[in-house]
């Protein structure tokens, strides 16, 4: 059984790689195979990890008088429910309820969060060096730096305020970018291009591991059980 | 002769290819045995007995939690860790968890001088007891009092989160009410999108669909929800044009706002009888099966013009550099920076970070959405304006706002 999935895998690595050619039969067949596949698996977990933890054991509970607060539940399976109302041309309408309250509770719990993360944190991030570069200076750190490491880092520590603020006046929309503020958004694309240059081969990194993974699973795995 | 240097060129390939994964594919070779290092023998000594053991319930949570707390245990202490034992309702004591970690600094006896006991029973009252471990004895507390968790309604902790947030609402409301006042508010020059018209009137002279994807984000994305209104303003331009948009979802929840949107964008322009439900449709949930999904309608349907704006993650190159080798014209757009360089190497326009949310007001340039992103900009100036004050008053040496900052975060 082993063998044989082993052989239905390869089967379908090699499908999907022939992408690389162009489209063609023995694509479209994994294609579609995986796409039907992840469906009917998400429609599973969703009744067992959603559907029935979340729903219909605690309206059960409640009809065989375990727990009564389970009926609280009722309340968002109704606007659940009027999800189907697009079946009805005359009641589609009704999908708007729960769109609105789906797109308010997920705005509600985002923003907060991006605030949080996106803007106090860094700003906090890029302001913090200066304590370290004053306390050093002053005499009163806890661990004294030694002057190469802390030239080093009073460097760091400016151009990442250069960047932040130049960064920051790319994302001026209401502003028309002429004179200083041109200036300075042209260093802001620039440390983009920096900071995306870096992600593009870290992430092209990650993926050569992956298509090594996976020629390793065809040479070895593959290739080696048949020899 | 072309034909033999690309066989060729294929060969070296798959040679330096097939060598290179073997070579990575060896396992390295075996590590020598260390020499076992001689376990150091704590001094044989009893552990001092936890003092000002309290239990309380965890403030500002749902009430599932208690935290017990103690005294952090001097350094010649003897305890080499603790557990905490918890008994229900009066009832026998029962051990619940353990903090072992060595207490060789002060930090660290530092760190385990309290448990947040997340196990508890709703609506019941449990007592705690804190066993300090040493080398070769324990010692155990006094039994702490009966404590239940209750929920609170409020997280106090947020209320400078809460104050922040009120500042900027404030800025967006007032500018939206300036740009209802008829004023005129300036937005710049934004490349990508003034390729918008392009790329839909090329699909129209080429007689080709438009394919949209909002990517793998869900409804409460702030990605996703940027991208639902540029495919409305987009839809009313395809409406214009009657040129076919094709909309494939990750998302069944997306999907139906989708539809809603782009209906409503129909209707707008007067043209409710072109609109298509069926354009607008679900793939999978799953984020490579999606991807191979949209893959394959790029390379059977061809379209003109492609957008990418939401959340994109691995997928983003696949898609990308499917849509290039159609020859599509594609405008990108994330706030996801790990997926911004591949969409700027293979698309022909990327909308970074920020201007994806700017993208609607830019399309539609209506006054709520403009007074917005002046507010956005003045939230902007704000932090401009606490960052340069921060760093001056950091190397003088006062550091409130670094203080504030991390209250508010």
């Amino acid at each position: 059984m082993q063998v044989f999935g082993i052989w239905v895998a390869a089967f379908l690595t090699l499908c999907i790689y022939s992408f690389l050619y162009q489209d063609n039969p023995l694509y479209r067949f994994a294609e579609h195979l995986f796409v039907g596949i992840s469906v009917g698996y998400g429609i599973v977990l969703s009744i067992h990890e959603g559907f029935i933890p979340l729903a219909w054991n605690p309206i059960w509970a409640s009809l065989t008088g375990d727990s009564l607060s389970g009926l609280w539940k009722l309340i968002p399976i109704f606007f659940g429910l009027l999800f189907f109302a697009r079946l009805s041309p005359r009641h589609t309408w009704l999908i708007r309820y729960p769109i609105a309250i789906l797109i308010g509770f997920g705005a509600g719990i985002a923003i907060p969060n991006v605030l949080r993360a996106n803007i106090f944190e860094q700003t906090r991030g890029t302001i913090e060096p200066f304590s370290v570069i004053h306390s050093q200076t002053t005499g009163t750190a806890v661990e004294v730096m030694p002057s190469g490491e802390f030239t080093v880092f009073i460097i760091g520590a400016v151009l990442m305020v250069i960047g932040v603020i130049c960064t920051l006046t790319y994302f001026f929309f209401s502003v028309e970018h002429r004179g200083p503020i041109s200036w300075l958004s042209k260093v802001g694309i620039c440390f983009l291009m920096v900071g995306f240059g870096s992600a593009f081969g870290n992430t092209v990194m990650g993926r050569v591991t992956l298509l090594i993974q996976r020629v390793d699973f065809l040479l070895n795995t593959w290739i080696g059980s048949i020899f | 002769m072309k034909q033999k240097k690309i066989v060729l060129w294929i060969m070296v390939c798959m040679v330096m290819f097939i060598s290179g994964t073997i070579a990575f594919s060896q396992e390295p070779a075996p590590i020598p045995p260390s020499e076992p290092e001689e376990a150091e023998v704590p001094p044989s000594v009893d552990p001092d007995v936890p003092s000002n053991v309290t239990a309380k319930d965890t403030p500002n949570d749902d009430g599932t939690s208690i935290t017990v707390t103690w005294d952090i245990p001097p350094e010649d202490s003897g305890v080499v860790g603790y557990k905490i034992l918890r008994n229900t309702n009066g009832g026998d004591f029962e051990e619940i968890g353990e903090q072992l970690t060595p207490l060789d600094t002060y930090d660290k006896r530092e760190k385990i001088n309290k448990y947040k006991d997340s196990k508890i029973v709703k609506d019941t009252s449990h007592a705690y007891i804190v066993r300090a471990i040493g080398a070769n004895t324990t010692a155990e507390s006094q039994q702490t009092a009966a404590v239940m968790a209750k929920a609170q309604w409020f997280h106090t902790g947020e209320i400078p989160l809460f104050i922040s947030m009120l500042i900027f609402c404030a800025a967006i409301v007032g500018n939206v009410y300036y740009a209802k006042g008829g004023k005129d508010i300036f937005v710049r020059r934004i490349p990508g999108l003034e390729a918008v018209d392009e790329a839909i009137g090329r699909a129209t002279e080429m007689g080709r669909s438009i394919l949209y994807s909002t990517g793998l984000g869900g409804v409460s994305d702030v990605a996703t929800i940027a991208s639902m209104t540029i495919l409305g303003q987009v839809a009313r331009r395809t409406a214009d044009y009657e040129t076919p948009l094709r909309v494939p979802c990750k998302d069944p929840i997306v999907m139906n706002v989708l539809r809603e949107m782009v209906k409503s964008s129909y209707l707008d322009e007067g043209r409710p009888d072109i609109y298509n439900e069926d354009n607008i449709f679900f793939i999978t949930e799953s984020q490579f099966a999606y991807a191979a999904g949209v893959d394959g309608i790029m390379l059977r349907e061809k379209p003109a013009a492609i957008f990418l704006q939401g959340t994109f993650y691995a997928e983003s190159l696949i898609l990308a550099e499917t849509g290039n080798s159609i020859g599509a014209i594609q405008i990108a757009g994330t706030d996801s920076e790990h997926q911004l360089p591949f969409f700027i190497a293979a698309c022909d326009y990327t909308l970074i970070g920020e201007e994806l949310y700017a993208a609607s007001t830019y399309l539609s340039r209506e006054p709520m959405l403009l007074g917005s992103l002046r507010g956005q900009d003045l939230g902007k100036l704000l932090i401009f304006v606490t960052m340069i004050a921060g760093v001056v008053l950091e190397l003088i040496g006062i550091n409130w706002i670094t203080t504030l900052l991390q209250r508010v975060s």
